[in-house]
């Protein structure tokens, strides 16, 4: 398997200052996928932006695994909807333009 | 810069307590944290006023300076100015770079930390924050995936735009946001898109919409007519005996697939009968007779 956008665990942990086992109750929670190769523990890269957000709602906020969780599933329905409201303002545009 | 009361920040009184401070902090962290509240400015800003009264209040040595000089602290002695510049030179020695770019927290909170406030965990590397960038863009740029450059903080950054871009969309560039702090990544820049539509045609998702006139004859004994789509003129077959208000769907000739390459939405027609004017007598005396064939 390539490894090219896998980020070694390792240096995560080293990079950002925290213990494994928050990355092994992260990927315990179901918040994130840690992919083992070879019995290297890896993070893809995509995941970064997400794990650096879920750090920060952990030691900011003090929330444990499942708090952070509710917190992204929350964000994701905001996400939705937002994306829901441009649609519909951009529909509406229609027909306010036909009503000028 | 205004004198903050911090105690008022945080809806405590003076008397409070170091556990008070704790919880009404943590309380309005939660609420205004800005990963909880993604794109509220007005979020982030108050977050950082609360992130900055607990910084002050929950450092007992700080607070007593903060009731001592309240909102006159600016004219404190020289001698407790110098006794500042001196915990200031250190704050600045102390502090692991990652100087925020925030340019409104109170003069009183520069003066004693030397910057913005720290995280708590000053020595953690962490991303840069996002920009945000509003692109205003013709309904006929993004028809077509092109480059553009754009001028962000005085560096020039050529993007793509793919084509099919909505009216609101947001896109993310990676790493060309702020600078990561203690030598953490960069953030990134969203790009949102406002796209004018001066056009004829009106746009729905991928579908496009638009009105064609149709002349009386050919509506009633049908017949061919060209007909502008975003790309360029098509002929239409009109049918025999087509009403107003009639639509017709040319599949595959709407707006492009955001990111779907050669996929297109619809273009809905709707016709619009136009009826003769200015009619002659012969015209006059020729609809006569027709109408008097449809009424017995």
């Amino acid at each position: 398997m390539k490894t090219d956008k896998l980020i070694l665990l390792e240096e995560l942990c080293v990079h950002y200052e925290v213990e494994h086992t928050f990355f092994t109750h992260l990927s315990e929670a179901g918040l994130i996928e840690i992919t083992v190769i070879e019995n290297t523990r890896y993070i893809h890269s995509n995941l970064i932006s997400d794990v650096e957000k879920m750090m920060r709602l952990h030691h900011d906020l003090q929330l444990n695994m499942e708090g952070i969780d509710v917190v992204f599933h929350l964000l994701e329905k905001v996400d939705r909807l937002n994306a829901e409201l441009v649609a519909l303002r951009n529909r509406l545009r229609i027909y306010e333009d036909d009503a000028d | 810069m205004a004198f903050i009361d911090y105690y008022q920040v945080l809806g405590i009184p003076k008397t409070a307590t170091e556990a008070d401070i704790k919880k009404a902090y943590r309380k309005l962290a939660r609420k205004y944290h800005p990963d909880v509240n993604p794109n509220d400015k007005a979020a982030e800003a108050k977050f950082k006023e609360v992130n900055e009264a607990n910084e002050v209040l929950s450092n007992a040595e700080n607070r007593k300076k903060y009731d001592k000089h309240g909102k006159d602290w600016k004219h404190a002695d020289e001698i407790e100015r110098q006794q500042q510049q001196q915990r200031q030179s250190q704050q600045q020695y102390t502090r692991s770079g990652g100087a925020s770019s925030d340019a409104d927290y109170s003069d009183f909170f520069e003066s004693m930390f030397g910057g913005g406030p720290s995280r708590g965990r000053s020595n953690v590397k962490f991303r840069g924050q996002d920009y945000q960038a509003e692109l205003k863009l013709d309904i006929r740029d993004v028809y077509v995936t092109h480059k553009r450059t754009l001028t962000i903080n005085g560096k020039n950054i050529r993007i793509t735009i793919p084509a099919g871009v909505q009216n609101g969309q947001q896109i993310k560039i990676p790493g060309h946001g702020g600078e990561g702090m203690n030598g953490g990544p960069k953030g990134d820049l969203l790009i949102q898109f406002t796209i004018e539509n001066r056009t004829a045609f009106k746009r729905d998702g991928d579908d496009l919409y638009t009105t064609v006139a149709l002349d009386l004859y050919t509506a009633l004994l049908g017949g061919d007519l060209l007909v502008d789509t975003f790309d360029g003129k098509v002929k239409l077959t009109v049918k025999l005996e087509t009403q107003n208000g009639t639509k017709v769907k040319l599949k595959g000739k709407g707006f492009p697939a955001y990111k779907k390459e050669g996929q297109f939405g619809d273009l809905y027609i709707s016709y619009e009968l136009k009826t003769p004017s200015n009619l002659t007598d012969k015209e006059r005396e020729l609809f006569s007779e027709l109408q008097k064939l449809r009424t017995p």
